[in-house]
């Protein structure tokens, strides 16, 4: 028996420090290159040959040459990405609510098209969209950027919201309802807080699709006006036409790394789901 | 406090079937009522349609004379116990039991609230588990909470929705005793549905047998299991259930498949003009006819049977004979099964001798049945023949005039214990209590109020 489990242990260990390899590889080698001087690029080596590790990449885009470029794409990038998200959490809790609640003609046909639009091509909508934008304003704008990644992430959320939702027992909100409250406090005092973990869960996979996209960025957006990093990323250009500007990039690329990992880190107990344990029986 | 009275209630579903069908019940201020019947039977649905949960199709609902189908939940002050709690697992025991009060907003202040919580935690043994979440806490800690969220608003009525099933069979017999005490110690209304035979027995003032959403007979236990209205009602009640002998008359002898019984002269008579009728025999009806005392012999006949095994139990023992009944009784037997929610009914007689019985199993016998408590029922429609109306309804009424004794004596006993510092006598005056607090304390409230 002990034989066994301590084998388990020492396999599983193993595992979980390939993936973690696997995993950690890339951005390792990119904070690594993010350090590395523009002669130093091509060495070949893993990390920064010695005494030559520097902070120029960070101080260009932050304080240098690329700041404008940079810091307005990060600005832009945070609020169209926090924007999009807040709209498609607040309207997938409501719709996920319903679907998972309420008995409605078309419950169905609402999760269909969920489906539908998550799975059309996002290539093959830039090119309308684009025309469609330019003809009424709304290209290179933040509310341009933020209808296209409201269908990006409302279609998950709903779906994953109404997963959550089925899960939480009925009954308490009928109690809710005999202890006096009306629907919306019910669903308030009862439901929210239970749903809290669902939320947070989805809100950050919101997020992540809206902070990651690329296409959409970079074809509805001509200036700094709503340019987001992913996009702006592509822009960089090196210190003269024979410097790859990589380091600039490498450096760009870890500091929007930050705050998804912050998110994680922060709402890592939220997430946490399991908060329903005691509800009823069990 | 308030009388429920329902009146002709039916709920129907989409497709039209009936759910409840035309039930009509009073139950009175104080008084304690069980909705019994096998699974499916509506009864769930009734309570759900008292405490506003499900629309009432047709019908009316009455809580102290007021016409409240039309309600929302909240605004019939009904308190509900549900079967698996649903307690809020993301608030303190505490919290959850302040959830009524705080939804009454401005109706408590944050001392009375305090409390009234307080004082609920202690009834229930709970002061020690406040600060814990519902998820730490055993199940039977967590039915108390559930009991503690319903006493704490002083509700009109308490309903309960099998708040028992979910626990360990030891553990539900220590809440049963507990919810009893409770509602005569607070004298509140209750309606508590079960399909718990030992539930129903023992927690009810009445109860109200339903079968397919219709209310077959509504009595005491005792008249209940004395004096079944029908077939459904007296293989219902009563564990082990009742037997069904199918029997034909024959004047004053009825010829079953155990042998021929005499009939006493009374019940031959409600019997008269029926060919093939059922007799309803209760297990604790036979006797090992060597134990019988004289004096009892002639109130039965013996009829020699062979047992097929017996279980013994320290305080009695069950006896089993087979028989074989003709095949039109057998499909006769087979409905009635269908009925009780059981596949088949097996033609088996359960007969409970005493413990000194030496009868074995294998070996025939000579068995002692008393006539005078048989039950005779129509073949047909399920009627009890031999039903006694009026020494059922003199049964019901004791228990009626038992009841009100009881609440007497245990709000006396309460009031003395606490020196009347404890619920209903507090809530009955609560306006005077606000008053008198306020005025003693205004700086108190004052405070509270300017957060």
């Amino acid at each position: 028996m002990t034989n066994t489990s301590t084998r388990n242990k020492v396999l599983w260990a193993i595992v979980t420090v390939l993936v973690l390899v696997y995993a950690l590889f890339p951005v390792i080698s990119i904070l690594a290159t993010s350090f590395k001087s523009p002669s130093d690029l091509t060495s070949g080596k893993f990390l920064p040959s010695s005494g030559t590790a520097t902070t120029s990449n960070y101080e260009q885009i932050l304080v240098g040459d690329a700041q404008g470029l940079f810091l307005s794409a990060l600005r832009n990038s945070i609020g169209i990405t926090l924007i999009a998200t807040f709209i498609a959490v607040v309207l997938a809790t409501l719709c996920a609510y319903a679907i998972a609640r309420l008995d409605f003609p078309g419950k169905k046909l609402v999760l269909t098209t969920a489906l539908a639009v998550s799975i059309f091509p996002v290539i093959s909508i830039v090119t309308p969209l684009f025309n469609l934008w330019r003809t009424i304003g709304l290209y290179d704008t933040w509310l341009g950027l933020i209808i296209p990644y409201l269908s990006l992430t409302l279609p998950i959320s709903i779906w994953t919201l109404t997963a959550f939702f089925r899960q939480i027992p009925w009954e308490l909100e009928q109690a809710a309802q005999v202890d006096g409250a009306t629907t919306w406090q019910a669903f308030r005092k009862a439901i929210v807080p239970l749903a809290a973990p669902g939320v947070f869960t989805t809100a950050i996979i919101a997020f992540f699709i809206a902070w990651n996209d690329f296409v959409y960025g970079i074809s509805l957006t001509s200036t700094e006006a709503a340019r987001p990093v992913p996009a702006a990323l592509a822009f960089f250009t090196g210190a003269s036409q024979f410097e790859a500007p990589t380091g600039a990039i490498s450096a760009a690329a870890i500091i929007v790394t930050i705050p998804i990992v912050l998110l994680v880190l922060l709402f890592q107990r939220q997430i946490v789901s399991g908060l329903t344990s005691g509800a009823v029986k069990g | 406090m308030a009388s429920i009275t329902l009146n002709h209630l039916v709920k129907k579903y989409g497709d039209g079937f009936p759910a409840v069908n035309d039930v009509s019940i009073d139950i009175a201020d104080g008084e304690f009522i069980i909705l019994v019947g096998p699974s499916g039977c509506g009864k769930s649905t009734l309570l759900r349609m008292i405490v506003g949960l499900e629309d009432i199709t047709d019908g009316d609902l009455l809580i102290d004379g007021k016409r409240v189908n039309d309600k929302a939940p909240r605004d019939r002050n009904l308190a509900m116990v549900f079967q698996n709690y649903a307690l809020y697992p993301h608030l303190t025991v505490y919290e959850n039991i302040a959830f009524p009060l705080r939804l009454a907003k401005g109706k408590h202040s944050e001392e009375q609230v305090d409390k009234l919580v307080t004082e609920a935690a202690s009834t229930l043994e709970l002061t020690d588990h406040l600060q814990r979440k519902p998820a730490n806490l055993s199940g039977g800690q967590r039915q108390r909470v559930a009991m503690g969220r319903a006493i704490v608003r002083q509700a009109d009525a308490f309903l309960f929705d099998e708040p028992l099933s979910n626990l360990d069979a030891k553990l539900r017999g220590q809440m049963r005793s507990e919810i009893s005490q409770m509602q005569r110690r607070l004298g509140v209304t209750s309606v508590y549905v079960t399909h718990d035979q030992t539930e129903a027995m023992t927690l009810g003032d009445r109860v109200a047998v339903l079968k397919k959403g219709e209310l077959q007979q509504i009595a005491s236990p005792r008249e209940l299991y004395e004096q079944p209205v029908n077939l459904f009602v007296a293989g219902f009640i009563g564990s082990p259930s009742m037997n069904f002998l199918p029997a034909t008359v024959e004047g004053n002898v009825l010829k079953t498949a155990l042998g021929d019984l005499d009939l006493p002269a009374e019940k031959a008579r409600k019997a008269a003009g029926k060919k093939v009728v059922l007799v309803g025999v209760r297990p604790e009806f036979f006797e090992d006819a060597k134990l019988v005392e004289d004096h009892k012999r002639f109130n039965g006949s013996t009829f020699r049977a062979t047992l097929t095994h017996t279980e013994w139990l320290g305080n009695e023992q069950y006896g089993y004979i087979n028989f074989d009944p003709a095949p039109e009784m057998r499909e006769l037997l087979n409905n009635l099964a269908r009925d009780m929610d059981a596949d088949e009914l097996r033609p088996q007689v359960v007969v409970t001798l005493d413990a000194a019985s030496r009868i074995r199993g294998g070996r025939e016998a000579e068995i002692w049945l008393d006539t005078r408590k048989l039950h005779l029922f129509d073949a047909e429609s399920g009627e009890n023949l031999t039903r006694d109306a009026e020494a059922g309804a003199e049964l019901t009424r004791e228990a009626g005039e038992e009841r009100a004794e009881e609440i007497a004596t245990a709000q006396q006993a309460d009031g003395q214990a606490a020196g009347g510092g404890f619920g209903t006598s507090t809530h009955g005056n609560g306006n005077g209590t606000t008053v008198d607090a306020g005025a003693g304390r205004s700086g108190g409230a004052t405070a509270a109020r300017g957060k």
